[in-house]
């Protein structure tokens, strides 16, 4: 596992260094080239700016109304009956619509509970197999101007369901729910 | 679809305020969540810049297409629409891997030129195509080998071991992936179905 956490801290720098060198050796004009595919950077990270501000004034919105926290106090129960830890319910309704807030709760029930803990580990595989749909959702489609989301956000929305049962079973499986 | 939910959202959040007495954390809201969204668009610049142009490199040496030939066979699965020598099999596969390594930031850049060259095929339409709606299907499941917050987070807190989650989580999110793009392929054949 050392081993992991090495590569994953290394492979940025080596992949830089690598394509530097074969750029070079494929006499691809490297400065000129980075130059003009940075300058596109610029446009699409402005070009996002309105699709992020639309969607997050509406979250943070729901969020500071309270409605969010009524919504998770009214589904606790029955997330409780298909063997989730109620204190663990928020984290599952936060995770698909913020990430700094889902973020925050991981780190939250891992503070209070233990890292060691039932609670702990679901948090931990939740928050590391599972991804902030909307702000995926609204990134991409927000920086190429897609207007009709077609079946993405059912898509999206579903596998996450699929993602959350999934990580219940498999830390039971590996850990018990103790 | 998305503009009733962004509506719904919206409304029900202001309606809820008025009645919870939190309307002035509403107001609050409004200006904080649209400060954060700039916020987040001004650092993805630095990180767009750099990688859009390390990938222009990549581009023009050859070697994203290199890389695209050495996962050919599972791409095509995935993607049967994408004719095997474009362009967009070279970033939708970087974005694939820069995500199982948990390096989001290079991720998002990748996975937004994925979707420029996934419209051009589409014949630049505002409507989402059927890889469209796959990539992004598997870019919300998050295919990740280590993740390297979780571990952080869990080091911090004095975890007797803070990387026993590792492999739960490299099967939990495989087996999510594969859900996942069942879910898309069902959600397609059920639109071919109607026309």
């Amino acid at each position: 596992m050392e081993f992991l956490s090495y590569i994953s801290l290394t492979f940025i720098p080596l992949l830089i260094g690598f394509i530097l060198l074969y750029g070079t050796y494929k006499r691809v004009p490297t400065y000129e080239s980075f130059v003009e595919g940075g300058k596109e950077g610029i446009k699409i990270a402005v070009s996002i700016i309105p699709f992020l501000v639309g969607m997050l004034v509406a979250i943070s919105v729901f969020r500071a109304s309270g409605a969010l926290d009524a919504l998770m106090n009214l589904l606790r129960p029955l997330m409780k009956s298909i063997g989730v830890p109620e204190e663990i319910a928020p984290l599952i309704f936060i995770r698909p619509i913020s990430g700094t807030a889902a973020l925050g709760m991981t780190s939250d029930l891992i503070a209070n509970y233990g890292p060691d803990t039932f609670i702990g580990r679901l948090a931990s595989v939740l928050q590391g197999s599972t991804d902030t749909t909307f702000y995926v959702l609204t990134v991409y489609f927000g920086a190429v101007g897609i207007k009709k989301m077609g079946d993405a956000l059912k898509v999206g929305l579903l596998a996450d369901v699929v993602g959350i049962i999934i990580s219940i079973v498999v830390v039971i499986f590996f850990f018990g729910t103790n | 679809m998305v503009n009733y939910i962004w509506v719904l959202i919206t409304v029900i959040g202001i309606i809820f305020a008025l009645f919870n007495g939190t309307i002035g954390d509403v107001n609050k809201a409004v200006f904080d969540g649209a400060k954060e969204a700039v916020t987040i668009c001004i650092g993805l610049i630095s990180v767009l810049v750099f990688w859009l142009g390390m990938m222009r490199i990549a581009e023009e040496s050859g070697l994203l297409e290199k890389l695209s030939r050495l996962f050919r066979p599972l791409v095509k699965l995935l993607f049967p629409e994408v004719p095997v020598n474009h362009p967009a099999m070279g970033y939708i596969l970087s974005n694939m891997i820069s995500n199982m390594f948990g390096l989001g930031n290079a991720a998002t850049p990748l996975g937004i030129k994925a979707m420029e060259e996934l419209k051009k095929l589409n014949g630049e339409k505002n409507s989402a195509s059927r890889s469209m709606v796959t990539f992004l299907a598997i870019n919300t499941a998050s295919i990740t080998i280590i993740p390297t917050t979780v571990i952080a987070i869990r080091m911090n807190y004095h975890s007797v071991s803070p990387t026993e989650i590792v492999v739960p989580t490299i099967i939990t999110t495989l087996l999510s992936a594969i859900g996942a793009v069942l879910i898309d392929r069902y959600f397609y054949y059920r639109r071919r179905r109607k026309g």
